[in-house]
């Protein structure tokens, strides 16, 4: 349990979206099952969230997308993290996304993808698969 | 997602029901219930087209015109959403539900960096005139009414339908729309705010200012409880908070010295239907009575007519599942019919699909499809309020306005709904609740079937084969989009944008209402990024507050 407190969480959501349910709910059930959880605020540049990562030392990042631009969202992010040096974070994505992007995100890079419906223990789990 | 808690004995009894409102359900009612709420006829429901339109707004309710329906449409440029805007009215429907893309929604235009990967993803790409021109040809705004969901920008979408119609030879008198404009449910939840609060308020002011003196037959304001509710509110909140946030409105036209009674009639609203049936039933009964009594008692609102409590009772999206997609068919049949009791104006219905994405053709057509058979086969045209003098349902009816007028007090207890949303109080209220709704689910408190009960055995592979066929993004929208804009800023008069833009930024400023500016700035193909650039200029942006 110790070394799992010190796990630092981003939930962030980028781009224009601003559904932010399930990022808050998430974010909730994340710190009840005891990680430490920053929660970034809605209509992020991807900029704004790399910048909010390396600031706070976070060991994830969790994106929260809606709209279905996980795709060129998720890409374009795990490029700037490669180009900043911090591609030692772990990227997961969460929202509405269809089954069958979920090896597409993989395939780029996203640690784990937790589309609409999974449940709280699942990624709990899926977090801890991380460390 | 909740929807009621079941508590059981041993042999699976059930021996208490209690709704997300906090009503508990007794297992029989009879004349004594309502004798102990101290039910009236004459005082609680009144005749069908009577003060307090408890039963309905019209005396003949579907006697004598069915619901609207309005399917939330619009995707990719202006000319495949006017493709499907064609398509829907030729099956029938009579009144628009335009949906914009993000960036439209959040004042940026198509070429903005902001706006990469989402022009046309989620609604039709507008950026100036022309968009307008393209997306509304052929449609005869004369007869159809169109709703634009847009809000942080709504004045400047007004603006441009007024344009657009004049463009096409409409007055600015025959034509309807309403433009969604609730600022401040946006800020609670769905989250496509751009201003700081203030300035939020502002703008809906000038809007309805201007609707009262230009636009006799628009609608400034559609008033939504129903993404409060979608962001973990309970029914009895949905309502109230809706209502709490009409008074701020109202408050700031009446500083412009226009009294109530001159603008009330044009609020409509906008309510969900997911939920448990009666609940829903009982809650819409009491919203109309309660708005029609706050209107005349607190208001001095005295034309019958402008105690409506007029809307679109609909949607229905956070009651349908990922699992089993198909059954959100007839999850969205029930949550229409709960609308079609409640004598439901106008409707709308989310389609089976959208879990996954925004709907093909096919399931926005099967929702539209699931209103008219209630309508012309069913059987719920045929009287009107078919369930009063139930001994439950006028009970509940009862217990939900109490609930909703305690939820009300509690707000103005807390400085009222600007107050409560610049401090973020209800926001961090409404998301813990939703977390613990989320929880009630996912251990099976809540019953979801297909999800929590009478799933189907291995339900854990994980597709979306078969079941949902994907509407898929094209990239050529924004590439098309993007042309056309440039096109535009090469071939439009740039000092009329110039001065358009100007006078605009000189309205803003001061408290002049901006309209009468905006409508000028869309005439001189300024675009909405431009236009909204002003006001951001001007008002700044909205630091929301913090979330724990």
């Amino acid at each position: 349990m110790e070394t799992k407190n010190k796990i630092r969480i981003l939930i962030a959501k980028p781009g224009l979206d601003g559904h932010d349910k399930g990022a808050k709910i998430v974010a909730l059930a994340l710190r009840d099952a005891g990680y430490e959880v920053i929660y970034s605020g809605l209509h992020q540049t991807l900029e704004q969230i790399i910048q909010t990562a390396a600031q706070e030392s976070v060991d994830v990042i969790g994106l929260s997308i809606m709209s279905g631009a996980h795709l060129p969202i998720s890409e374009k992010l795990i490029a700037m993290m490669k180009e900043k040096g911090l591609d030692d974070i772990f990227l997961t994505v969460g929202g509405v996304i269809p089954y069958q992007d979920i090896p597409k995100l993989k395939e780029m890079g996203v640690s784990e993808v937790f589309p609409g419906g999974t449940s709280f223990e699942e990624i709990t789990k899926g977090m801890n698969r991380l460390f | 997602m909740g929807v009621a808690k079941y508590i059981k004995d041993e042999r699976g009894s059930i021996k208490e029901v209690i709704y997300q409102s906090g009503i508990k359900v007794k297992p029989v009612y009879g004349p004594q219930d309502l004798e102990k709420a101290g039910f009236k006829y004459e005082k609680d429901l009144g005749a069908p087209g009577e003060y307090p339109f408890t039963r309905s707004l019209h005396p003949q309710s579907y006697r004598s015109r069915a619901w609207t329906t309005r399917q939330y449409t619009g995707f990719g440029t202006p000319e495949e959403t006017n493709e499907r805007f064609k398509l829907m009215i030729a099956n029938g429907q009579n009144g628009l539900n335009v949906a914009f893309d993000l960036p439209t929604q959040m004042g940026y235009d198509s070429d903005h960096p902001l706006s990469q990967g989402e022009v046309g993803r989620v609604g039709m790409a507008i950026d100036s005139l022309k968009d307008f021109e393209t997306a509304f040809a052929g449609i005869p705004l004369d007869r159809i009414g169109s709703g634009l969901t847009i809000n942080a920008v709504a004045t400047i979408m007004m603006a441009m339908y007024q344009a657009v119609a004049e463009k096409f030879g409409y007055s600015k008198n025959q034509i309807s729309t309403t433009p969604q404009n609730d600022i401040l449910k946006e800020m609670i939840g769905r989250g496509a705010w751009i201003f700081p609060v203030e300035h939020g308020v502002r703008l809906v002011g000038d809007s309805i200012e201007y609707a009262v003196k230009e636009l006799p037959k628009s609608n400034p304001v559609s008033l939504c409880g129903y993404h409060i509710r979608e962001s973990g509110a309970t029914p009895a909140q949905e309502i109230a908070y809706a209502f709490e946030i009409a008074k701020a409105y109202i408050d700031n036209v009446v500083q412009r010295g226009i009294k109530p009674e001159d603008f009330v009639g044009r609020f409509s609203f906008n309510f969900n239907v997911y939920g448990n049936l009666w609940e829903q039933i009982a809650k819409f009964r009491a919203a109309r009575k309660l708005w029609a009594k706050m209107l005349k008692n607190e208001y001095g609102v005295t034309d019958k007519k402008k105690l409506f409590l007029r809307g679109l009772f609909g949607g229905g999206g956070s009651g349908l599942t990922k699992e089993q997609p198909e059954n959100n068919i007839m999850r969205g049949a029930y949550y229409a019919l709960g609308a079609a009791l409640s004598g439901a104006q106008t409707t709308a219905l989310c389609s089976f699909d959208e879990a996954y994405t925004i709907p093909t053709p096919r399931s926005a057509l099967l929702s539209l499809r699931t209103l008219e058979m209630l309508m012309d086969e069913v059987g719920l045209r045929d009287t009107v309020d078919p369930l009063a003098g139930s001994y439950f349902i006028e009970t509940l009816t009862l217990e939900m306005e109490e609930k909703i007028i305690e939820e009300m007090k509690e707000v103005q207890k807390m400085g009222g709904m600007v107050d409560c949303i610049s401090s973020g109080l209800i926001q961090r209220k409404i998301s813990k609740q939703a977390y613990e709704f989320e929880k009630g689910l996912q251990s099976g408190e809540y019953k979801k079937v297909g999800l929590n009960t009478h799933a189907t055995d291995g339900q854990a592979e994980k597709t979306d084969a078969g079941a949902v066929e994907l509407h898929e993004y094209n990239e050529e929208w924004a590439t098309k989009s993007k042309a056309n804009l440039k096109e535009l800023r090469r071939t439009r008069n740039d000092r009329d944008v110039k001065d358009s833009l100007k006078a605009l930024e000189k309205a803003a400023g001061c408290s002049d209402n901006v309209m009468p500016c905006l409508v000028k700035c869309c005439h001189a193909y300024a675009t909405v990024g431009e236009m909204a650039g002003v006001f951001r200029d001007t008002f700044g942006e909205w630091n929301e507050p913090d979330f724990y």
